[in-house]
């Protein structure tokens, strides 16, 4: 059972056990993930892709919530770590017949699942997981409603330390909706964790949270004036169903305000990196031409994503011992 | 205390590789992070071709499970193509063979080897696998407790020492 005041995703000797979320995340951690990272690209390169790390070990891929490519990404990830993976469809199964998240996570367990990977439209739905699981088992987020979405932040940041190299003076800018966007928040922890100078939280007012400003974010609503100048520019999804409520009048709109095209991006630093989490929307959050141009890191992002989650799931592995 | 000239006993481990490799086309590889040193080393006193390889046996370990994953993980890099390549693995301390086996492990999913052969600076004994080397430079006998490391100078001059292990 958790201690008071100990964070949840920590062992006694704070060790990364599970990862829940970026904020609180020591610095020494999230480093260690970026290098460790850093030997999983090179495995990618060779003939045979897998290591044998986590051979014996079941991972579980528990989807709640929709997300193919996410999913993918974490499969391949703990494959090839020789993991054995085991994807449940959870939307069509056990909880549509009523069964309680925590009945169906001790079920599992019972069939010696070793870790959760999990998604879930419920923020702090891994959370709770975590607190319940047994010891020797760990708990991934892999997106909890607009919460967090730990391994993209990192991700993020591992592809910004790729073409950057130095977080130190760097300006970021996080662009669109982003009140409702875990990936929003976990870049912003993740960034500020490494020391990043400026980070900005760029959109439409009513998409924008209340108190961002505490979490060491510029705030811009003007596109033009969010991106002038910036190394680095984080383009969110839009959501659809965001224009069928009362926060935004259309995509054609939001397109000619907020969509990043070829004369926009000229106002950031001549060598800014663009990126951009995927599924994009083409013609309403990023023009084609930037997505496909030259400045766009958005596929080596997808690459680097599975080294990061490699990285993260053999780390929390690593500290089975402790517990 | 035994008394290990780290220069001495590698001109000799030179010698018996310089030997051995006599009309062989061999690719070097280092196991990180002594190994690596060593065939930097030898690939420029015996006129190899290609970069030294690159190994870091982090994800290929046996005792993970135990000891988890180390905190450094440098990459592997082999930058010729291992597939019937002949080549000599190179490290600094050879003890229980564990660190062989899971570099042999590695370079064999980067492809199959010709030929491996196995150059090690010092044998300590205390084998728990069968593996042999093929060249050494000097056999040594040390208690358990006892680490020998390896480290080079500003002027690239070897030294050894031996260290008392804090976990042991």
């Amino acid at each position: 059972m958790p201690e008071f005041g100990r964070n949840p995703q920590l062992n006694r000797n704070g060790e990364l056990h599970h990862l829940l979320s970026l904020d609180g995340l020591p610095r020494a951690i999230v480093e260690r993930i970026l290098a460790t990272a850093d030997g999983f690209i090179n495995v990618a390169e060779r003939e045979v892709k897998n290591v044998p790390l986590l051979r014996g070990r079941s991972v579980f891929n528990l989807f709640f919530e929709n997300s193919t490519r996410t999913r993918t990404t974490f499969e391949i990830a703990a494959r090839r770590l020789s993991a054995d993976v085991f994807n449940l469809d959870i939307q069509r199964s056990s909880t549509a017949k009523g069964e309680s998240l925590l009945d169906t996570i001790n079920n599992l367990t019972a069939m010696q699942a070793d870790m959760f990977v999990v998604r879930h439209a419920a923020a702090g739905a891994p959370h709770l997981i975590a607190r319940h699981v047994a010891p020797h088992v760990h708990v991934i987020n892999a997106g909890d409603g607009r919460h967090a979405h730990p391994t993209q932040g990192l991700l993020d940041a591992y592809t910004i330390r790729h073409y950057k190299r130095d977080f130190s003076q760097l300006t970021v800018a996080v662009v669109g909706d982003i009140l409702h966007s875990r990936v929003a928040r976990s870049d912003i922890h993740v960034l500020t964790t490494l020391g990043v100078p400026e980070v900005r939280a760029v959109g439409p007012l009513t998409l924008l949270p209340d108190g961002l400003e505490s979490m060491g974010v510029r705030v811009f609503t003007r596109l033009e004036e969010g991106i002038r100048g910036a190394d680095v520019i984080i383009m969110l999804r839009l959501q659809n169903e965001r224009m069928r409520g009362a926060l935004l009048p259309s995509a054609q709109e939001y397109f000619r305000n907020y969509g990043l095209t070829p004369e926009r991006l000229r106002l950031a630093k001549p060598d800014a990196i663009v990126m951009h989490p995927g599924p994009m929307n083409r013609g309403v959050e990023i023009d084609s031409r930037v997505a496909d141009g030259t400045q766009s890191v958005i596929l080596p992002q997808v690459t680097f994503g599975i080294a990061v989650r490699m990285a993260v799931l053999s780390i929390a592995a690593s500290s089975q011992r402790m517990q | 205390m035994i008394e290990l000239d780290a220069e001495a006993i590698y001109r000799s481990l030179l010698a018996r590789l310089r030997e051995e490799v006599v009309g062989r086309d061999v690719r070097l590889v280092g196991v990180h992070t002594g190994g690596v040193l060593i065939a930097e080393r030898l690939r420029a006193d015996l006129h190899v071709g290609p970069p030294v390889g690159i190994l870091d046996i982090s994800f290929y370990r046996d005792d993970f499970s135990r000891t988890g994953l180390k905190p450094s993980v440098k990459p592997s890099a082999i930058a010729f193509d291992v597939q019937g390549a002949d080549i000599v693995l190179v490290d600094d301390v050879l003890n229980t063979g564990r660190t062989v086996r899971a570099a042999m492990n590695e370079l064999f999913d980067y492809g199959r080897p010709a030929r491996i052969d196995l150059a090690v600076l010092i044998d300590r004994g205390g084998r728990e696998l069968p593996i042999a080397p093929t060249v050494v430079g000097r056999t040594i006998e040390v208690p358990p407790e006892i680490s020998v490391v390896l480290t080079r100078d500003d002027d690239g001059r070897f030294h050894l020492t031996l260290e008392s292990r804090r976990d042991a």
